[in-house]
């Protein structure tokens, strides 16, 4: 039995996952969706058509990670806040994942965070790069985080860090 | 404490402010709290104490079910302070036992009272997501349709739905069910739906004809046709402590937090890892509360993996083959054990462990509210699969009584999103069936069909599929 039917936290074995050559070529999205659950928002909003779900709505979404440009309107419309980015094209350093956030309040840009990963781990620091939240996100905000460049794969959520310089807010 | 900064509600500061005196005490409420409301925010969970033996009581529900909230409010006993708003200058009591009317009338004087009556095509018990939706069809086609419901907010559930709801673009998908109930229930008043708020049905008597609570008056409505959409209730579960103040169910604790913008607790313990467990724990950091664990006495998570994803990297861990074995506290939840299972759901001894909470949820399932149908006399059957006795229905949702139609969660236990399928389709049947088919409307109601069907194939569409096969197979005769 998968294990994350036992702790909710999924492995990269799990979903398919964009190419190295992909990832290093600039932003994609990786889609942590692995039940066959009837949902297709995705596949309809993406103006470049490259998700897919074919069949039944229960099917799971297929990625063309060649068509995707990792626009990142996708991320916002997923009900299960299961869509997420990855760039791997800023040099040997840092990387840059995208992730939904639907917490008060918000990062600003240039905050320190603590970086979570999907068991809900502390793992590492990294940067607030980008707070995106138009109108049409619908209250779900895209947060792009610069994170080391080992932990691009596994970066899912963040938390303001306590410790470095953050102004404080009430 | 009132939450004030929410990623997706709105709660405004200048809301106008209300006092009332409860037990002597004066309490600031906000527009539009109800009493129950109004004293969790202030700090008061124990709103009545148990019949026999005076143990403490808070309320369960929110939704009017469990009656542990009942008070004495100006004098009259036994007042549901869950649904009642509070009103300026209101004095509110605890009470004890019973409850008794302060005056007694010398004589007994009988009154013949005339009853009023209302007359329809279509009434629709019910103004949740199926209930809104059959009122809808029955009336976009012509029909004049009434809609009742015991609440003082139409919407059903959806109120408090602050997540995007999934299925496809028919099905209102990434659509948050807030904004789902505001749609439906705008639809509503352009169609000329009459509305009846605060109005609970309480008999079905035949042929058509509903006896409703309305301002505190018994109301006659008397249809050509009823679809009834009452939704369902929570389950409890037993353990010791399980009736202390603090121990919430997941539609309770909802109601406050999504509905009144009140904190319900600080530490919580969900206990049940399906799609309501993790998605209201998840409502429940958003709202900032501290989730410390869900408890799942089952070996695997019952949610939706991407639900049950996004609450784990929040940092709170989903414990399955985990059980709450005690609530412990003076007048409300202080703390929790809880215990690990073996493959056989029994209690490893040593494995408890002690958390420190102040509050309790309780997410272990729904049952139908299959009462109406009962007293109506349709054919019922306990399908365990759609959450309990669930009343036999055709393909069109017509009951074994001709001209009495069902829909949503008391046609067993289900989502949102085919409770609004159902109802349209309960709405076109009766609509059908009172004036004349026409192609529109069998198009209208093969799509629907094709709709429901879509949303339950997969794995997690088995138990609906299943349960509904056993209900097909009960003879209605």
């Amino acid at each position: 039995m998968s294990q994350y039917l036992r702790d909710g936290v999924l492995d990269l074995d799990d979903f398919e996952l964009p190419s190295k050559q992909r990832r290093e070529k600039g932003r994609v999205i990786i889609i942590e969706c692995v039940q066959e659950i009837p949902c297709n928002p995705c596949s309809e909003i993406c103006p470049r058509n490259a998700i897919t779900i074919k069949g039944d709505i229960t099917n799971i979404p297929q990625v063309d990670f060649e068509k995707c440009n990792g626009c990142g309107i996708c991320i916002a419309n997923c009900p299960g806040l299961a869509i997420f980015s990855v760039n791997e094209s800023l040099g040997q350093e840092m990387a840059e994942v995208g992730i939904p956030y639907e917490f008060k309040p918000l990062p600003e840009t240039g905050d320190s965070v603590d970086l979570i990963d999907r068991a809900g781990q502390v793992v590492g620091t990294g940067t607030v790069k980008r707070v995106l939240q138009p109108k049409s996100y619908d209250r779900t905000a895209l947060i792009y985080l610069m994170v080391p460049r080992e932990l691009s794969l596994q970066i899912r959520f963040f938390r303001k860090s306590l410790k470095s310089g953050n102004k404080k807010k009430s | 404490m009132r939450i004030t900064n929410h990623p997706i509600l709105n709660f405004p500061e200048d809301r106008k402010r209300l006092t009332f005196v409860f037990n002597g005490k004066k309490i600031l409420a906000f527009e539009g709290d109800s009493i129950a409301s109004a004293l969790h925010a202030a700090g008061y969970r124990m709103l009545s104490q148990s019949l026999k033996l005076h143990k403490p009581r808070g309320f369960f529900c929110a939704i009017g079910k469990c009656s542990s909230c009942e008070m004495e409010v100006d004098g009259v006993p036994n007042v549901k302070t869950c649904l009642e708003p509070v009103q300026e200058g209101m004095v509110v009591k605890s009470q004890l036992g019973w409850g008794t009317f302060p005056v007694r009338p010398k004589k007994r004087v009988y009154h013949r009272v005339k009853i009023p009556v209302k007359q329809v095509e279509v009434a629709v018990v019910g103004a949740g997501p199926a209930g809104l939706s059959a009122a809808i069809e029955a009336a976009r086609h012509g029909a004049r349709a009434l809609l009742l419901d015991e609440n003082h907010r139409i919407g059903g559930q959806l109120i408090k739905q602050t997540h995007m709801f999934f299925g496809s673009k028919e099905h209102y998908a990434k659509v948050r069910g807030i904004d789902i109930g505001t749609k439906l229930a705008e639809q509503c008043r352009d169609l000329a739906v009459e509305i009846a708020a605060d109005c609970s049905v309480i008999g079905y008597f035949h042929p058509h004809e509903l006896a409703a609570i309305e301002a505190n008056r018994l109301l006659k409505v008397q249809a050509q046709k009823v679809i009834i959409a009452c939704g369902a209730s929570e389950n409890m579960l037993s353990f010791e402590g399980n009736d202390l103040p603090g121990v919430y169910g997941a539609g309770g604790i909802q109601t406050l937090m999504n509905v009144y913008g009140v904190m319900p607790a600080r530490r919580i313990l969900m206990v049940g890892a399906g799609n309501i467990g993790v998605i209201v724990s998840y409502q429940l950091l958003q709202a900032g509360v501290d989730v410390v664990a869900v408890v799942e006495a089952a070996p695997t998570i019952g949610a939706y993996q991407v639900h049950a994803s996004k609450l784990v990297r929040c940092g709170t861990p989903i414990l399955t083959s985990h059980s709450i074995k005690q609530a412990y506290g003076v007048e409300s939840v202080e703390g929790v054990t809880i215990v690990r299972l073996n493959e056989n759901w029994e209690e490893i001894p040593g494995s408890e462990q002690e958390l420190d909470v102040d509050a309790v949820c309780l997410a272990v399932g729904l049952n139908p509210a299959a009462e109406l149908f009962f007293q109506a006399g349709c054919k019922m059957s306990f399908i365990p699969e759609l959450g309990g006795n669930v009343v036999w229905h055709d393909e069109n949702m017509q009951t074994s009584v001709e001209g009495l139609y069902v829909a949503g969660d008391v046609a067993g236990i289900e989502e949102a999103s085919s409770a609004m399928l159902e109802g349209r389709l309960a709405g076109l049947s009766a609509v059908e069936s009172l004036k004349t088919t026409t192609t529109v409307i069998q198009q209208q109601k093969e799509q629907i069909r094709q709709g429901l069907h879509a949303l339950r194939t997969g794995p997690f569409g088995e138990k609906i599929r299943i349960g509904e096969k056993k209900m097909r197979e009960a003879n209605p005769a």
